[in-house]
């Protein structure tokens, strides 16, 4: 059992109590909302006559079903403008707080958190989305519920949970040229695999994460859930605070000094106990592809895909699966793998510092000829601050589409979709079969530079030979 | 709330590993307000593909209600949407080597209890079915077992779930509304409370 960790820490802090069943009654500081898990939850708030309980702590955005092009309503999707409607409607209806589409402040909800300092040191988070793993990056617990759950938190700000158990995931020194926090985290899953982190929460630390900006410890905690774990943080430090100091929901004056120090105090002690630790060497991470259907079925952009003999015998049928799926031989490099779209967007990788690193791929080059290549920013802030940089007439001057914030093609819940058994490169988060809107269409997961790489040279490339 | 002790109906097997919640519901069917109509929409893009031949629209399958998984069932995404649609074709019960957590969370918030048992047991169990589909199985909370023909084989799931699902609790909603009192205790005594409200 893990002892003086910030979970453990933040867990008692918002213990309500033990329920009948054992489990704990854990209070919620933030419930993100969006457009696809809360309709459903409203319903059922309203079919057992139950009112929000704080609706101070929930905060609303549309993401997934945005068009990236025309955004003009009634949206042309009858469905989708019947969700937003729905959304609309029902925050309206019980006094939440809502970034609508135009209002300076709408994105994928795990984008526009961060940036407006509503995600901070300390809190609980939860959202009916798996990726709320995101806002770790914090020092906050923050993890993804399903509808049922939307409706107990909106009812009574609280969730039933089971304690989880911490494993400190460590890496330590600078990463190599061309390698970015998204290898790293592709890197952990591929090691440690996608159901690793069952049951528990992962403490990522060492001189590596230290060393990162808060953008790109949101990519690594983003991706917790991808290895199987429900949440995933880093300790907040003068990199959180620095980050977070000004922002909208920030604290003020003396409130910001005593929240400094309470950020402080809920660290992981120096001598916590850990249920498990396991220890990287940033040197050892390359730039990383996913050639599977898993996100653990990754390797460096230098290798070839792995041959069944070279696996574990476990890992073997899904591989068999992937490689018919794929169509990708074992054996054969996965540079040089011809690709039709190229994605950079994402809560995993469309912040304002991803769109600068593609943007230096891009910058002076064109995309290959025949590849449709995309770049959608993470909000509409995320937006504004790359045209305000020039980085949207980077990317268009080398023939990339600048589109408007949302989902996008990380799901293809909007028109933006992969076509027949089209592969992408994409700097999103899961590379599951249908993903991105085809039954039968693929995707190469890697970072926002080596995408835009690979729109550049119309295949897998390795990022390091453009720098 | 309604006591779950046991689940008793024919069994479907599904086999294979990692099975993801894009496969279980497509995004494309999350355009939607209500969960009605998801159970037609199960698996789609899977048996479209599978034509005819996916276990969800085999004929000796219809009207199973116990869903036998192998490993890392219902990965990926929080959609409740996926066990939903599970639920809506008529699954009651899911039997599996394992299941992603947030998966199995949504399924008991439903009143679906989700076991585990050994890869060796589900392999048998799913060969079983796949001989015998007319015959109901019986999963057993109490005596957590999963028993089929005349055999039976071990399988496991929580005890905070377990008896959620035993005394009819599993549906907290109620349980943790009742705690008001308690709850606004917990938020007076966190410091972020008071700087951090949103409306
Ligand atoms: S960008 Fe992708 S992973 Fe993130 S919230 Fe949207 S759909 Fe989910």
């Amino acid at each position: 059992m893990s002892k003086g960790t910030l979970f453990d820490k933040v867990w008692d802090l918002h213990t309500v109590g033990t329920l009948p069943s054992g489990q704990t009654q854990l209070f919620i500081g933030l419930h993100l909302i969006h457009e696809v898990t809360s309709p459903q939850a409203f319903a059922m708030l309203r079919e057992r006559g139950l009112k929000v309980m704080f609706p101070e702590r929930t905060v609303a955005t549309v993401d997934h079903i945005v068009p990236t092009t025309n955004q003009a309503r009634p949206f042309v999707d009858s469905l989708a403008e019947e969700m937003m409607q729905a959304l609309e409607q029902n925050c309206k209806d019980n006094g939440i707080r809502f970034y609508n589409i135009g209002s300076g402040n709408q994105g994928i909800v795990h984008v526009i958190a961060p940036e407006q300092g509503l995600t901070q040191p300390g809190m609980t988070i939860a959202c009916g989305d798996s990726h709320t793993s995101t806002h770790g990056a914090f020092g906050a617990i923050a993890f993804g519920i399903g509808t049922s759950q939307v409706r107990d938190v909106l009812a009574s700000q609280t969730l039933a949970l089971s304690k989880l158990k911490v494993r400190k995931v460590e890496v330590n020194g600078t990463l190599p040229t061309g390698v970015y926090a998204k290898d790293v985290i592709l890197h952990i899953i591929r090691k440690l695999g996608v159901t690793g982190g069952v049951g528990f929460a992962y403490e990522y630390a060492g001189t590596t994460f230290e060393q990162m900006s808060m953008e790109e410890r949101m990519t690594v905690c983003n991706m917790a859930i991808e290895g199987g774990a429900r949440c995933g943080y880093i300790n907040p430090d003068a990199v959180t605070f620095e980050y977070l100091k000004g922002r909208d929901f920030a604290p003020k004056g003396a409130e910001w000094d005593q929240a400094v120090a309470w950020w402080q105090s809920i660290r992981s002690d120096a001598d916590a106990e850990y249920d498990d630790v396991v220890v990287f060497d940033a040197a050892e991470i390359p730039p990383t592809v996913t050639w599977g259907i898993t996100p653990g079925q990754g390797i460096a952009v230098d290798q070839q895909v792995p041959t069944p003999e070279e696996l574990p015998e476990k890992e073997r049928s899904i591989a068999e699966e992937a490689y018919r799926y794929m169509d990708l031989q074992p054996g054969k490099p996965i540079k040089g793998t011809k690709v039709d779209v190229c994605f950079i967007g994402s809560c995993t990788n469309g912040r304002i510092s991803d769109l600068r690193e593609a943007a230096k791929i891009a910058q002076g080059r064109q995309v290959a000829a025949g590849i449709k290549a995309f770049v959608v920013p993470g909000s509409e802030r995320v937006k504004q601050e790359a045209e305000a940089e020039g980085l949207h007439e980077i990317f268009k001057a080398a023939g990339f589409e600048w589109r408007e914030p949302g989902c996008s093609m990380c799901l293809a819940m909007n028109p933006d979709k992969l076509e027949g058994r089209q592969i992408s490169a994409s700097s999103s988060n899961r590379n599951f079969k249908g993903r991105q809107g085809s039954a039968s269409g693929r995707t190469l997961l890697m970072s926002p530079a080596m995408v835009a790489a690979a729109a550049i040279a119309g295949e897998v490339t390795d990022v390091r030979e453009l720098l | 709330m309604s006591q779950v002790k046991a689940v008793v109906g024919r069994g479907i097997p599904l086999v294979g590993n990692d099975i993801d919640t894009d496969r279980i519901i497509p995004a494309r069917f999350l355009r939607c307000v209500t969960f009605d109509g998801l159970g037609a929409q199960v698996f789609a893009d899977d048996r479209s593909q599978s034509q005819g031949q996916h276990p969800f629209d085999q004929p000796q399958y219809q009207g199973a209600e116990l869903l036998v998984v192998n490993r890392n069932f219902g990965c990926g995404s929080s959609r409740e949407h996926a066990p939903q649609a599970i639920a809506k074709w008529g699954i009651k019960a899911l039997v599996g080597e394992s299941f992603a957590e947030i998966f199995f969370g949504n399924c008991v918030a439903m009143g679906i209890p989700c076991v585990t048992a050994a890869p060796a047991d589900v392999h048998m169990l799913q060969t079983w079915l796949a001989d015998n589909p007319q015959f109901p199985i019986t999963l057993d909370l109490e005596a957590l077992q999963v028993r089929f023909g005349n055999q039976a084989i071990t399988v496991s799931i929580g005890e905070g779930s377990r008896n959620m699902f035993l005394s009819g609790t599993w549906d907290a909603c109620g349980q943790l509304v009742a705690q008001a009192a308690l709850i606004q205790e917990t938020a007076a005594r966190l410091p972020y409370i008071a700087w951090s409200k949103t409306a």
